[in-house]
């Protein structure tokens, strides 16, 4: 855990010193800003104390920002050869995907904590009887959260397959797609048990119902062991170099 | 900490990189590895620092094998990759201390163990910069130091010297060498002048295979052994002087050299010598004996007849 930390510093601070962070963080904010309170959909337009508007639209900004988040994190490290170095220390492969994960996962919380002050606008002009549903904003950042935490880990496996950050980030957009929108669409147009399973395997159905503030065991269920095989099969590219051939 | 390499080899598909190779390097050694470009110096280097697996063999550091104590092994070894892959955007001092981090150096002493390798490697004026904006010889001194850091028994260094100009490869060769007092080294290069400036014994492999191991000396008096000369005779015409002179007693072969007319290439026996030989039969035959040479062995001579296919086969 120690070393997974070191690990998630580092990139972190590389983050910040590339100025990716900055960028990625100004324009979450904007993006999500200019739709919660500027567009023709704004907040004031639904005339509810919710930040519903916000939440929907980081639901797709993050599909966006995350591949571009990740697409660096092994590509990078692939293609400068500096994977040699960090695999050569005495950490475990899993310790370099976990802190990879770490870092990246920090990164999307401190954009989604930029975004706090929209929650004490929307309870300052929430109308004094009808107030602000707590739970419902609690549970839309929880999903935000989560659907993060599952993305990042595709885009974790993507960039481990490549040393092109450019691959790394279609590839991720591509997988994570099917995720957002894809799966459902198709499961949708099939039916019978199939259509049910892959209807079940779209982040967008299990993030809607947290976001609803309904909370759910198997929604959390789907996005951890999403971020779980994620992780797994990213480690399990990173060893690939010492399976004996 | 001794290493010992037992019966590896490695294939990249169906060919071989490296083939049931095997030796030793006692602790406190200095060895060179030595070898032409795509020999397999680099695929064993990166076995023993285990960031590849062999297809077969062990390796074992310190009696630990990298098969069975991966993480022990990595602690023990300090590896400088051959292309010196290195975090650029961050400063020296920076990348150090995460360095020291992960390889489990005390917070207590990584302060120390920081301001030891800047000191040690001459990095003084250069701590704060970002590794991007740093030299070639410098970014190889951070290499370095970022090998050493955890201070390890066993170092290994892929082509250390590589691209660096004549002053910084004395710089670099001059650290490792006040390194090797209690180290043991393993280091791979193809400049013949350093190992034998720096190393106590000298591997060098050649297409997957250990074709000698020996120290420096040794293996130039092995080529010494037979002594090689080119002489230039001026004959009678008619008289067969190639003959004559495979003739004289300890003489191996004599062959007319082809594109100079009257000279002869006259190589001994080993520990043998021709020189008053070849003398006496020009002032017996009365020929005049022109010119008389002998070959120096370097130990490039060495290196090429290892390296090269005709003397393989």
């Amino acid at each position: 855990m120690n070393k997974t930390w070191i690990i998630a510093m580092r990139e972190l601070a590389s983050f910040f010193d590339s100025l990716i962070a900055y960028m990625l963080i100004i324009i979450f904010l904007g993006i999500t800003g200019y739709f919660t309170w500027l567009s023709d959909g704004n907040l004031f337009a639904q005339g509810q104390a919710t930040l519903q508007v916000f939440f929907a639209w980081s639901f797709w900004t993050l599909f966006f920002f995350i591949p571009a988040i990740t697409m660096r994190t092994l590509a990078e490290e692939n293609r400068s050869g500096t994977i040699e170095i960090l695999i050569t220390k005495s950490v475990s492969d899993w310790q370099v995907v976990a802190g990879k994960y770490l870092a990246c996962l920090v990164l999307v919380g401190i954009a989604l904590l930029c975004s706090i002050p929209y929650y004490f606008t929307v309870s300052s002009i929430a109308s004094e009887n009808a107030g602000v549903d707590h739970g419902a904003i609690f549970g839309g950042y929880l999903g935000l959260i989560l659907l993060s935490s599952a993305y990042i880990s595709i885009g974790i496996f993507a960039s481990s397959l490549t040393s092109n950050q450019i691959v790394a980030f279609l590839a991720a957009l591509v997988i994570t797609f099917f995720f957002q929108f894809l799966l459902e669409l198709i499961g949708r147009g099939m039916g019978g048990w199939m259509g049910s399973l892959l209807t079940y395997l779209s982040a967008g159905r299990h993030f809607d119902s947290i976001y609803r503030g309904v909370m759910d065991s198997r929604d959390l269920l789907f996005f951890i062991s999403v971020t779980a095989v994620g992780l797994f099969l990213s480690q399990m590219v990173l060893s690939k170099r010492r399976w004996r051939d | 900490m001794s290493v010992a390499v037992k019966n590896l080899t490695k294939l990249y598909g169906p060919q071989k990189a490296i083939d049931n190779i095997s030796f030793e390097v006692k602790s406190g050694e200095v060895v060179g590895f030595l070898g032409p470009n795509g020999a397999g110096k680099t695929t064993t280097m990166k076995i023993i620092t285990c960031f590849i697996a062999p297809a077969a063999g062990d390796v074992e550091v310190g009696g630990l094998s990298i098969h069975s104590h991966p993480d022990e092994v990595r602690q023990m070894i300090g590896y400088l990759p051959e292309s010196n892959p290195l975090y650029t955007e961050m400063p020296v001092v920076d990348y150090l201390e995460f360095v020291g981090r992960i390889q489990g150096v005390p917070q207590k002493q990584i302060a120390g163990r920081i301001r030891e390798m800047i000191d040690y490697c001459g990095l003084g004026i250069e701590k704060h910069k970002k590794i991007g904006e740093l030299s070639k010889g410098y970014r190889q001194r951070v290499g370095l130091a970022q090998a050493m850091i955890h201070n390890p028994d066993v170092l290994i260094l892929d082509e250390p010297t590589t691209g660096l100009d004549p002053n910084q490869i004395v710089e670099i060769r001059n650290l490792i060498k006040n390194l090797a007092t209690n180290k043991t080294i393993i280091l791979s290069t193809h400049i013949l002048q350093e190992v034998e400036q720096t190393c106590d014994r000298i591997l060098i492999i050649n297409k997957g295979k250990i074709v000698a191991d020996d120290t420096a000396k040794d293996l130039r008096s092995r080529r010494e052994g037979s002594e090689i000369l080119t002489v230039q005779i001026e004959a009678i015409p008619g008289d067969d002087v190639a003959g004559a002179l495979a003739g004289i007693p300890g003489v191996e072969s004599a062959i007319a050299i082809s594109q100079k007319p009257g000279f002869y290439r006259v190589q001994s026996n080993p520990n043998e010598k021709s020189r008053k030989g070849v003398f006496s039969l020009c002032a017996e035959r009365k020929w005049f004996l022109l010119e008389m040479t002998g070959k120096e062995t370097s130990l490039e001579d060495v290196f090429r007849e290892l390296t090269t296919d005709t003397a393989n086969e």
